[in-house]
C-alpha cells in the first residue's frame, strides 16, 4: 500500500489487516502513557483545504500517539488565500520535508492529484462526495468489535447517500467484508445508478428495520446542488429519522452508527444518540486507532505489499 | 507547362468523384488536374493520400483578444494549418466578447496578418453574452459575421432567443447554439451516470442538452431561421435533429472529435483534460454520434478547440475549466474513429461546414480554376502526437496512437503546413 485513497478495490485481507492493527493500537491508547515511538522523527502534514475539526484532530492525535511530528495547513490563513494553486501549495509543503500528507479537499480526485505530483504517501481525508476511507475503516472496526465480523451482517445506510463520501467509502468496504448493505432514502438522495452498486436500495426505512443489525445514519442537508432534495427537516425526520419508536422496532442486538456531527431531532432522535446501542462515541475513539494503523502502515516499515 | 507546385499521385476529390490524379497549382489556383499536369517548381508526393478541399472548422476558440496566455490567432492558426484547415470560425466568447463590428474586424484582420488560415469571426447573439438583449447584429453582419452564437452559454430565455432568431433570419444568418440547459448543468462537472455516481460528482443529465435542443428546434421552425446545434453529445439529440430535418426545419448539427473519441469512463481518473462541456457521455451516445455523422444527420465535425493553460488545468477536476484542444487531431478522429469514407470526410469536414459558415471560397471540390486551398491526408498512417502548435497542452490525444495524418495544407496555393520537408524542383 503506497497511499490510502479509496476503499474501492481494497482487498479484503488488507482491510482486515488494518483492522487487526487498529485493535492493537487501540490498546496502546488505553495505556497510562498512550504513546509509542513508532514514527519518531517522521512528519505528518494535515492539508485540510475544506474545514474540518474532528478528522483533523483525530489524525493529529493519531500521529502524536505514534510520536510523529505534525504540521498543519489551513486554507484561510495560508497562501491559498493569496491565490496560490493546489499544486504549488503541495510542492511547497512537501519541500519543507514532510513524510506523508493527509488531504481533505472539496473537489473529487484532489488527493489523487497530490499522489501524482509528490512521491510521498497520501491519505485521502475526504474528497468531495467521493471517498473518505479512514471513516469507513473506523466504522467497520466499530462494527467488527461489536459483532466479531461483518460477514453476513445486514447494514442499512440511511439518508443522503448521493452526496456522501462516507457512504461511498462504507459501501465498498462493508461489501468487501461480506456485509449485505441496504441504502435507504428518497430518490433525490440515492445514487443515480444505484442498481449498479453492490447494494439494495429502498425508500421504506420501516420495512428494513426488523432485519438489520446496523443502522448507519448520515447527516442531512436540505439543499444540495442548488436545488432542494426533500421538503423539510420535519418531513425528513418523519420518514427517515431514527426516532425512539423506530429504535424500539430494531432487534435487541442491533446498533446505530453516525459519522457525526449529528443533528439531534432530525436524523437521530434526542435520546437515541445516548443509548448504549448507539456507537457514535466508540466510532470517534476508534478513529484515532484506525488512523494510527494507517499512518504506521504507510510510514512505519515492513508492511509493504 | 511549369506549375508553381504539383501534388503528385493522390486520390483527388473532383466533381466527377474521387480520381487518382496530379494537381497543378499556379498563382494560387488549380491550373491543371489529371495525369498530365506537367512539372512543378515544387512537387509534393501525395501517393496514397486523400486530396480535397482544405478543412473548415466552424467551432474554434482562438482566445484572442483577452486570454492570449491560452492561445492567440497566430498559435491557433498554426494548429489549424497543421490539422488540415483552411478556414476556422472563431468563437466570440473572448474578453471582450465579440458583440460589435469593430471587434469582429479585429479578429478577421489578425487572421489575415498571420495568413495561415482564413479566420472568420462569429458574433454574439446577445450583448456581452449576457442573454438579455440583442448584440449589434447589423454591425456584426456588415463586418462579415454570418454565424451568431453565445457559445459557452446557451441563450436560455426563450423570448430573447425567439427575437434574435427572427432578426437574424431576415438577414440570412445562422443562429448557432450551445444547447445546454443552464439550470440542469450549472452545478455539474461531468455526465450524470454510473461514473459520476461512483465519484460522487455532480452530473449533467442527458436532459440538459435534449430539452434545450428540443425547444430551439421548435423556435427555429417557428421563425424559419437557419439553426445550428453545436457539439451534440447525446443519442437523443441525433434523433431530434433527424426528426426536425424530416419536417423541413433549416437545422444543421456538429459533433466534436472528443465526443466521438471518448466517453464518460475516461473521467474515472478525474483527469481534468477530459472535462468538457457538454460532457463526455455514454458509450451508446458516442456510437450514436458516430453513426449520425456517417449517415449525415450530423453535418459537420467541429473541433470546439478550447485551449486552457496548464496552470488552469492542473487543478482538481471540479475546479478546472471546460474544454480540450482539437484542431490538430480532428481529421485523425474522423478517419480513425468515425471511419468516414473519403467523400464523407470532405463533406463533413469541409463542404458542409463551409456552407454553414457562408464561406464560398472554401469547401469546393477540386477542379481547374478553383482556389488552391487543399489538404492532403494520409488515411492509413498511424502516428502518436508528442506535441502541439497550440500555446496550451490540454489534449488527451498527445501520447495516443491515432490513425490518419494530415500531410500538407495549402491556402490559395501557399503551403501552410507540411509534415515532410518540401524539396524544390523534384
Amino acid at each position: 500500500m503506497n497511499h490510502l485513497l479509496s476503499t474501492e478495490h481494497m482487498p479484503r485481507d488488507l482491510i482486515e489487516a488494518i483492522l487487526d492493527d487498529s485493535d492493537e493500537f487501540g490498546e496502546v491508547l488505553t495505556r497510562p502513557i498512550p504513546k509509542v515511538p513508532a514514527l519518531r522523527g517522521r512528519t505528518v502534514a494535515t492539508m485540510f483545504f475544506e474545514p474540518s475539526t474532528r478528522t483533523r484532530m483525530s489524525f493529529e492525535k493519531a500521529a502524536k500517539a505514534l510520536s510523529a511530528d505534525t504540521v498543519t495547513f489551513s486554507p484561510s490563513t495560508s497562501a491559498l488565500s493569496k491565490g496560490e494553486s493546489l499544486k504549488d501549495t503541495a510542492l511547497t509543503v512537501w519541500a519543507m520535508g514532510v513524510d506523508l500528507m493527509v488531504v481533505r479537499h472539496s473537489s473529487t480526485g484532489a488527493p489523487w492529484r497530490l499522489a501524482e505530483w509528490l512521491d510521498i504517501p497520501i491519505i485521502n481525508g475526504g474528497d468531495g462526495a467521493n471517498q473518505h476511507p479512514t471513516q469507513a475503516l473506523l466504522d467497520c472496526l466499530t462494527i467488527r468489535q461489536r459483532f466479531g465480523t461483518l460477514d453476513g451482517l445486514h447494514i442499512a445506510i440511511v439518508g443522503d447517500i448521493k452526496h456522501s463520501r462516507v457512504a461511498r467509502s462504507n459501501v465498498f468496504a462493508m461489501a468487501t467484508l461480506g456485509a449485505e448493505v441496504t441504502l435507504v432514502g428518497p430518490p433525490t438522495l440515492l445514487p443515480v445508478d444505484v442498481e449498479n452498486w453492490p447494494v439494495k436500495a429502498t425508500a421504506d426505512l420501516d420495512a428494513v428495520l426488523p432485519t438489520v443489525d446496523v443502522v448507519y445514519l448520515l447527516r442531512v442537508q436540505t439543499e444540495r446542488g442548488g436545488s432542494s432534495v426533500f421538503p423539510s427537516f420535519s418531513e425528513y425526520a418523519e420518514r427517515f429519522g431514527m426516532s425512539s419508536e423506530r429504535f424500539a422496532a430494531l432487534r435487541p442486538e442491533s446498533v446505530v452508527l453516525h459519522p457525526g456531527p449529528i443533528n439531534r431531532g432530525v436524523e437521530i432522535g434526542h435520546d437515541v444518540a445516548d443509548h448504549e446501542r448507539s456507537l457514535i462515541l466508540a466510532q470517534v475513539t476508534n478513529g484515532v486507532a484506525v488512523r494510527m494503523a494507517v499512518l504506521f502502515r504507510l510510514l512505519g516499515g515492513d508492511h509493504d505489499e | 507547362m511549369m506549375n508553381d507546385l504539383v501534388l503528385r499521385g493522390g486520390s483527388v476529390l473532383t466533381p466527377e468523384g474521387v480520381v487518382v490524379a496530379d494537381v497543378g497549382v499556379s498563382n494560387g489556383v488549380i491550373a491543371a488536374l489529371g495525369t498530365t499536369v506537367g512539372e512543378g517548381k515544387t512537387t509534393l508526393d501525395v501517393t496514397g493520400c486523400w486530396v480535397g478541399p482544405a478543412l473548415v472548422d466552424i467551432h474554434t476558440h482562438l482566445r484572442e483578444p483577452g486570454q492570449e496566455w491560452k492561445e492567440d490567432v497566430e498559435s491557433g492558426s498554426l494548429a489549424a494549418a497543421a490539422g488540415g484547415f483552411g478556414a476556422v470560425v472563431a468563437m466570440p466568447n473572448t474578453m471582450p466578447a465579440i458583440d460589435a463590428g469593430h471587434l469582429a474586424r479585429f479578429i478577421r484582420d489578425r487572421g489575415r496578418e498571420v495568413g495561415l488560415v482564413d479566420v472568420m469571426p462569429s458574433g454574439c447573439i446577445t450583448l456581452g453574452r449576457a442573454g438579455i438583449s440583442m448584440s449589434h447584429i447589423d454591425d456584426l453582419w456588415k463586418a462579415g459575421v454570418r454565424i451568431f452564437t453565445d457559445d459557452g452559454d446557451s441563450v436560455a430565455n426563450s423570448a430573447v432567443l425567439r427575437s434574435a432568431m427572427e432578426y437574424i433570419s431576415a438577414l440570412g444568418g445562422v443562429v448557432s447554439q450551445h444547447a445546454v440547459d443552464p439550470d440542469l448543468s450549472s452545478v455539474g462537472h461531468m455526465h450524470e451516470g454510473s461514473v459520476s455516481s461512483r465519484l460522487g460528482m455532480y452530473g449533467i443529465p442527458h436532459a440538459a442538452d435534449d430539452i434545450t435542443l428540443a425547444r430551439d428546434l421548435v423556435l427555429a421552425e417557428m421563425t424559419g431561421v437557419r439553426y445550428h446545434v453545436q457539439h451534440l453529445s447525446t443519442a437523443n439529440g441525433v434523433e431530434l435533429v433527424r426528426e426536425a430535418k424530416r419536417r423541413g426545419v433549416a437545422v444543421t448539427a456538429e459533433v466534436s472529435p472528443h465526443h466521438m473519441a471518448f466517453d464518460h469512463t475516461a473521467v474515472a481518473t478525474t483527469d481534468s483534460n477530459f472535462k468538457v462541456m457538454p460532457p463526455l457521455r455514454e458509450s451508446s451516445d458516442r456510437q450514436a454520434l458516430i453513426a449520425g455523422l456517417v449517415e449525415g444527420i450530423i453535418d459537420a465535425v467541429a473541433t470546439d478547440h478550447a485551449p486552457h493553460a496548464a496552470l488552469e488545468k492542473e487543478v482538481p477536476f471540479e475546479e478546472a475549466p471546460n474544454g480540450m484542444l482539437g484542431l490538430e487531431w480532428a481529421a485523425s478522429i474522423a478517419i480513425g474513429v468515425a471511419a468516414l469514407t473519403q467523400e464523407a470526410f470532405f463533406d463533413r469536414m469541409s463542404i458542409r461546414p463551409a456552407a454553414i459558415a457562408s464561406l464560398p471560397e472554401h469547401g469546393q471540390v477540386l477542379q481547374v480554376g478553383t482556389a488552391a486551398t487543399i489538404v492532403a491526408v494520409d488515411p492509413l498512417h498511424t502516428w502518436t502526437p508528442t506535441t502541439t502548435f497550440s500555446k496550451s497542452r490540454n489534449a488527451p490525444y498527445i501520447g495516443m496512437e491515432l490513425a490518419g495524418k494530415v500531410r500538407h495544407t495549402l491556402l490559395r496555393g501557399v503551403v501552410t503546413f507540411s509534415d515532410t520537408p518540401i524539396v524544390a524542383g523534384q
